[in-house]
């Protein structure tokens, strides 16, 4: 996609913002709409149409194939640990209450560590799904587009 | 009963959502299409879940400090998980879908039926083949 | 201790959750024989924690566990009863067993670089089915049921080694999988929308003044039809046969013995839990559709075993039949029937778990499983081809095995229900598997051998001796009914007297 100038000079001004919203959702999500999955989908999405405009070879050396496998264990092991944190902090699975000294403190803190793991799992699925598609069929010539 | 027929008039639309979907599952024969009824056919029933946990006059369910009726977010979180889970399901089926057409080189039901069958008679025929 | 014993209900599904992305992590240097080793040992603690639950029910009382804190009604719970922790036990025991034989059986069937990812996905199956048992939520249900499928969904598809039609299998079961799990969760949306809870329990309380209204009678069918399609009842088991038969031996393995079963169980739930036997439409559907379904299942599946050259297929087709006497069992709403259901659960995962385990060492031996290429392998692998025929008699329900006892109560429940021409027909349709079975023991120990079967050799120690576990479990419970019988009958109890 040499060609596309205006194209890739959009994309390129456009990601920064894309993920930057993606990190306004996943921190804003206890106080308003947002949260995990969508701030995960839309980071995602940054990365995503960096592949599309600039080649999935490039966007493989931004998040290696590696990297990858390890986000998404990373994003459901934050996920699980929190809930065992609560068990060994005297609570049940998954209480957020006495992850601080103060119920809502430990709300607050849970849901957004929680949250976190969603978002990274999230992220690295979305990529890792795409791009086992992107890296199946073979690109596709200059010319057709 | 015009009466009746208007104001559910989200119900009525999932239904005719739900039976589209269905229908396309049913009776498409490529293997894409068929992914596309499943998932107009579960979008459906996160339009059911929405629907139903609309109170009448209610705002988001933001606290606001406020004395406000909000509507119920349960079905949100809810269908969050269902919307997952459709697309995993979405997901997998693409990728099976993909590996199908690579080994039968088809992705009509048909096609891959006689693919299967003569399969089946060849290996009746050739015992251990 | 206190940090453990507490929190038993939530550990049972945590672990094996949390192992699965552990799992994942032996792909960084290919640790194959690792990874195996961590999800045997994953599922014995399972196991033991099963065990534990198993006991503490069974002497104590039911288990209430209130995920985050929050209280029952609002919030998730995880509710232990005498026959969640029996299918428990279940679920785990069959994994325990399984994993070790898997080895050798994985190693030939998959490829190397996919072992891993193989093994975490074989983890979240555990954990999809071991949530939908233990989980009080009737919405968390849907949700680990999605998570077995989905899983089960890939652990299929990896037959592909062998044959590619289970990629074809798996997009069956995918689509209809689905279908059956949306179907599921509209009748939860549904009851839900009149209720206003999702908890099982505080569910039961809520329907009782609403039996005339025709929501609860939408959602009772989206739900009874969603769970059956998952089950592999009769109309609806086109996914099940090409499922098991193209899948990984190990995965059918523990398909055919775990995965209808907490279906089944999900089904007696909803019956008898949350509705229970004193609704009419319920009774109605036992008389109308569940019976006679049941029935032509039980004939149709024998039927279509005894022309299947393809001993796989042919023990699917025998797992149909067999999910037709459970759905028998319900739908008789006595206590021998129910009890018949509750014992076959657990019968019915020892003899298909032997069959199928069975089917593995002559597919590790083979790499073929047609009946045609059986040929005098009796005397080839005496130790695999006789436990193929004692669990075979199993199925057949000789007695003194565990299928006789699971046959015997569902008799006893026909009878009682004075409905006797079923208590024939049953006996019947035993007639049909000894014809499906003797194809077999013929072809193994009576035909002469192909030069190309006699350079077989017994499968190694680490596949018999699971198998022969298997074998030996079929017959104990046979015999000493004792333990079975009990927690059949006391849940029986519960379901019949507190529905």
């Amino acid at each position: 996609m040499r060609h596309h100038l205006i194209l890739r000079v959009v994309s390129k001004m456009l990601i920064p913002f894309i993920l930057l919203f993606g990190l306004y959702v996943q921190f804003h999500g206890d106080f308003g709409p947002g949260g995990g999955f969508q701030a995960g989908v839309i980071f995602a999405a940054a990365f995503i149409l960096y592949a599309l405009v600039f080649g999935d070879d490039q966007a493989r050396k931004v998040i290696p194939d590696k990297a990858l496998i390890l986000l998404v264990p990373m994003g459901l092991l934050i996920y699980a640990l929190t809930g065992f944190a609560g068990i060994l902090l005297g609570g049940k699975f998954l209480d957020y209450d006495v992850l601080s000294s103060d119920p809502t403190q430990g709300q607050h803190l849970g849901i957004l560590v929680i949250e976190l793991g969603v978002g990274i799992t999230v992220a690295a699925v979305m990529i890792s799904i795409f791009r086992a598609y992107a890296g199946r069929t073979k690109a596709i010539d200059k010319e057709d587009w | 009963m015009i009466e009746a027929l208007i104001s559910h008039y989200n119900y009525w639309l999932i239904i005719i959502l739900m039976m589209l979907g269905l229908y396309v599952v049913v009776s498409r024969g490529n293997l894409v299409k068929k992914i596309v009824g499943l998932n107009i056919f579960q979008t459906s029933v996160f339009l059911l879940y929405i629907s139903l946990s609309k109170v009448s006059g209610g705002t988001a369910p933001i606290l606001t400090g406020k004395p406000e009726s909000f509507s119920n977010p349960l079905p949100h979180v809810l269908i969050l998980t269902a919307i997952v889970v459709g697309i995993s399901t979405t997901a997998l089926g693409l990728a099976l879908v993909v590996r199908i057409r690579e080994s039968y080189g088809t992705i009509e039901e048909d096609d891959i039926l006689i693919a299967e069958r003569s399969q089946d008679v060849s290996e009746r025929n050739g015992g251990s083949a | 201790m206190n940090l453990i014993v507490p929190h038993l209900p939530v550990l049972q599904v945590a672990i094996p959750l949390i192992a699965a992305p552990i799992c994942v992590l032996f792909t960084f240097g290919g640790h194959r024989k690792l990874a195996w080793l961590f999800t045997l040992s994953i599922s014995w603690i399972c196991l033991l924690i099963a065990g534990a639950l198993l006991s503490r029910v069974v002497l104590e009382t039911d288990i209430s566990y209130a995920i985050g804190s929050w209280p029952p009604p609002f919030g998730i719970e995880y509710r232990v009863d005498p026959i969640n922790a029996f299918v428990l036990l279940i679920i785990s025991g069959v994994s325990a067993i399984a994993l070790p034989f898997a080895r050798l059986s994985v190693e030939k069937e998959i490829e190397s670089d996919r072992h891993v990812l193989f093994y975490t996905c074989y983890l979240l199956c555990l954990t999809g089915l071991l949530g939908v048992t233990i989980t009080g939520d009737a919405f968390n249900i849907f949700v680990f049921l999605e998570i077995s499928s989905l899983s089960t969904y890939v652990l299929i598809a990896t037959g592909v080694r062998q044959d590619r039609r289970a990629l074809t299998a798996a997009y069956n079961y995918l689509i209809l999988g689905t279908i059956g799990a949306t179907f599921f969760v509209i009748g939860i949306g549904l009851l839900y929308m009149v209720t206003g809870t999702l908890n099982i329990a505080d569910l039961a309380e809520r329907l009782k003044p609403l039996s005339d209204n025709r929501v609860v009678h939408a959602g009772f069918a989206f739900i009874i039809i969603g769970t059956c399609l998952k089950l592999a009842l009769f109309p609806m088991h086109a996914w099940l046969p090409n499922a098991y038969t193209y899948a990984p031996s190990l995965v059918t393995v523990f398909l055919a013995a775990t995965s209808t079963k907490v279906s089944v169980y999900v089904l007696l739930r909803f019956l008898f839990t949350v509705f229970g036997p004193t609704y009419d439409f319920v009774n109605l559907t036992f008389e109308f559709v569940l019976l006679p379904l049941a029935i032509v299942a039980m004939f149709a599946g024998s039927v279509t075993a005894i022309f299947q050259t393809n001993v796989k297929r042919l023990f699917a087709y025998s797992s149909v039949a067999q999910l037709g006497y459970m759905m028998l069992g319900v739908s008789l709403c006595n206590i021998p029937g129910l009890m018949a259901t509750i014992l076959h659960i657990f019968n019915h995962a020892l003899m298909k778990g032997a069959l199928f385990m069975a089917l593995g060492c002559v597919v590790y031996r083979l790499g073929a499983i047609s009946l045609g290429s059986m040929k005098g392998l009796g005397r080839r692998m005496p130790w695999t081809m006789g436990a193929l025929t004692l669990a075979g008699l199993s199925l057949i329900g000789v007695p003194g095995t565990v299928g006789f006892i699971s046959k015997w109560h569902l008799i006893l429940g026909t009878l009682e229900s004075g409905y006797w021409p079923i208590a024939i027909l049953i006996v019947g349709s035993s007639l049909l598997a000894v014809i499906y079975i003797w194809n077999i023991v013929e072809v193994a120990y009576l035909e002469k051998e192909t030069s190309r079967e006699q350079t077989l050799k017994e499968v190694p120690m680490t596949m018999l001796a699971p198998l022969w576990v298997l074998v030996i479990l079929n017959f104990y419970f046979g015999i000493d009914t004792d333990l079975t019988t009990r927690v059949a009958r006391n849940v029986a109890a519960t379901f019949l007297g507190g529905g």
